[in-house]
């Protein structure tokens, strides 16, 4: 389909690039973002990644939205050109169910399978990182076996720690700090996917992959410790190929 | 250095400048002052330049003491300042002396004042801004809104900086209990039957309680939506009017989340947001629709204004 663009209140462009939330769509999607970011066309601003969109603001003081239009298609034109980094996975270790997983149980009945399944099925896939949102860090991830989908808690959690684990519906993510929440809880990360202390607060990137890796719970302490005292290295390997599509 | 003292926060102070751009596509708001023109207005009346930070006051109890000399500036809602417990103009540089005591004593119109001080207030930039950002917890002072016996260091304040400068009053903002907005449709109008954007754009709408820096949420007429109100993630943009599938409007400011996932009517055009960051619970909001073209046009004389101030400014 070709690109659609839209006005997005008065400073930023809307841009649609498909119907359908996939891979190939979200290469596409951060193949423009690279490139809105990278040829640093004046007047252009930040960008933000959607399922399947790009959100693109401007600078109506130094571009009028036809212009900007026509700049985002002349890049459009550019994409099939840019080399998208290689692609990382990232080892997410994880303590499944306990205290730190109290919903493990439940997302087991509510599928007839038993924990030991729902914690195979879940560390089996790499996950997509689609692009990151909602509070700082947070993943939206795709590619969750549908075995797994639970519906969200009828009455949501006041506090959920930060590196929580859950699944809401088909869908699997992370919360990077404490929050409210009515996700599914089935285990917890010793990882801080977001650190304001860093230089880069940020562990993840729209186009990295994630695998989880169960671990117990000492080791968790471990790389608790470690976190916090900056020794923690975390596990990253490339994914055959590069992201080129 | 000027330095000030935290007497009393008030309900929630913030340090804000004009924001953090260019995280939002990692889950960070861009924070910054929720009515930009108050904020830019303040520091150019203490010759400080557009991006310093100023303190962003809500509705009342600010008590902060000079521990040394300055030159201030308040703007935006008029929440009684004092100084010594005497009014003090707003919109003017005042000189405040060592052992003075500033307070916004509470809100006679509006829901947010400005404080600069010429310098601007110094804390240390995160991310290329010293906004306060209490859900990220980073900017301002520990990334939280001020507490009692914080100490504010101000900056080195501008050559140009003195007392005695105020603002033409075709330049000073009023801020009704009702105000009406403009509105660029889009980008998900089509989810709305044509009844649905009538009401969207011919009802009055009330401010709720449940209003703070992330959103102004409203109440009134339901908008009815063609099917469904959900959408595939997206980005959230400043101003953009989102109805959820209870058909309320919800309008995003400066602390809103970098994505949602539910259809956006409108997006309200920038020199009107303004007006929307100084209304509080029980205003009334009315939409009303104008072109991209017209919006920019606005925004280019509100500019050209500044623009013109601050050469003033550096003129005498």
């Amino acid at each position: 389909m070709k690109f659609r663009y839209q006005p997005a209140g008065d400073q930023s462009i809307l841009v649609e690039v498909s119907r359908q939330d996939d891979e190939e769509t979200n290469a596409k999607i951060r193949s423009l973002s690279k490139l809105v970011e990278e040829e640093q066309v004046s007047g252009f601003g930040e960008t933000i990644l959607g399922y399947r969109t790009l959100l693109v603001t401007y600078d109506p003081l130094q571009l009028t939205f036809a212009e900007a239009v026509r700049k985002l298609k002349s890049l459009e034109r550019e994409m099939k050109e840019v080399e998208l980094p290689k692609t990382r996975v990232i080892e997410i270790p994880i303590v499944y169910g306990g205290e730190n997983g109290p919903d493990l149980e439940a997302v087991a009945e509510h599928n007839q399978l038993t924990p030991q399944e729902v914690i195979t099925i879940h560390s089996s896939p790499e996950y997509l990182v689609y692009f990151l949102g909602f509070t700082p860090g947070f993943p939206f991830l795709g590619g969750m076996s549908e075995k797994l989908a639970t519906p969200r808690l009828s009455n949501p959690r006041v506090s959920i720690p930060g590196g929580s684990v859950g699944i809401a519906e088909g869908q699997t993510g992370i919360y990077p700090v404490k929050s409210p929440g009515g996700w599914r809880l089935i285990g917890r990360t010793p990882l801080a996917l977001y650190d304001p202390g860093k230089a880069n607060p940020f562990l993840l990137e729209a186009g990295d992959y994630v695998k989880f890796k169960p671990i117990r719970q000492r080791e968790f302490e471990s790389i608790v410790h470690e976190v916090e005292t900056g020794e923690y290295e975390p596990v990253i390997s490339v994914k055959g190929g590069n992201g080129h599509f | 250095m000027a330095i000030f003292e935290v007497i009393h926060p008030g309900i929630f102070t913030t340090i804000q400048d004009l924001g953090r751009k260019g995280y939002q596509k990692y889950g960070l708001a861009v924070s910054g002052a929720a009515d930009h023109y108050a904020c830019r207005m303040a520091n150019l009346l203490v010759a400080n330049p557009d991006k310093s930070a100023v303190l962003e006051v809500t509705l009342f109890g600010l008590k902060l003491k000079a521990r040394t000399p300055a030159v201030i500036a308040i703007t935006g809602g008029d929440l009684t300042p004092t100084v010594n417990e005497k009014p003090v103009p707003m919109w003017t540089s005042i000189n405040v002396s060592e052992g003075d005591v500033i307070h916004l004593k509470g809100t006679r119109s509006g829901c947010r004042a400005y404080l600069a001080a010429a310098g601007g207030i110094d804390v240390p930039i995160f991310l290329g801004s010293r906004s306060t950002d209490t859900v990220g917890k980073v900017g301002g002072i520990e990334g939280r809104s001020l507490k009692k016996g914080d100490v504010l260091n101000i900056g080195t304040p501008s050559a140009d900086a003195r007392s005695g400068r105020r603002l033409s009053t075709s330049l000073i903002p009023e801020y009704p209990k009702e105000v009406d907005v403009r509105v660029i449709l889009g980008p998900q109008a089509d989810a709305f039957t044509s009844k649905g954007m009538e009401t969207f754009l011919s009802s009055d709408y009330k401010v709720s309680t449940k209003l703070d820096r992330m959103a102004c949420r409203l109440e009134g007429l339901e908008v009815e939506h063609v099917d469904s109100a959900d959408i595939a993630s997206e980005g959230n943009f400043l101003g953009a009017v989102q109805i959820p599938k209870n058909g309320l409007p919800i309008v995003f400011n400066v602390g809103r989340r970098s994505v949602g996932g539910y259809t956006k009517i409108a997006g309200v055009i920038t020199v009107d947001l303004p007006k929307l960051a100084q209304v509080k619970p029980g205003d009334t909001v009315r939409f009303h629709q104008v072109e991209l073209s017209d919006a920019h046009r606005w925004l280019r004389e509100q500019e050209r204004t500044f623009k013109i101030l601050q050469s003033a400014l550096r003129g005498g």
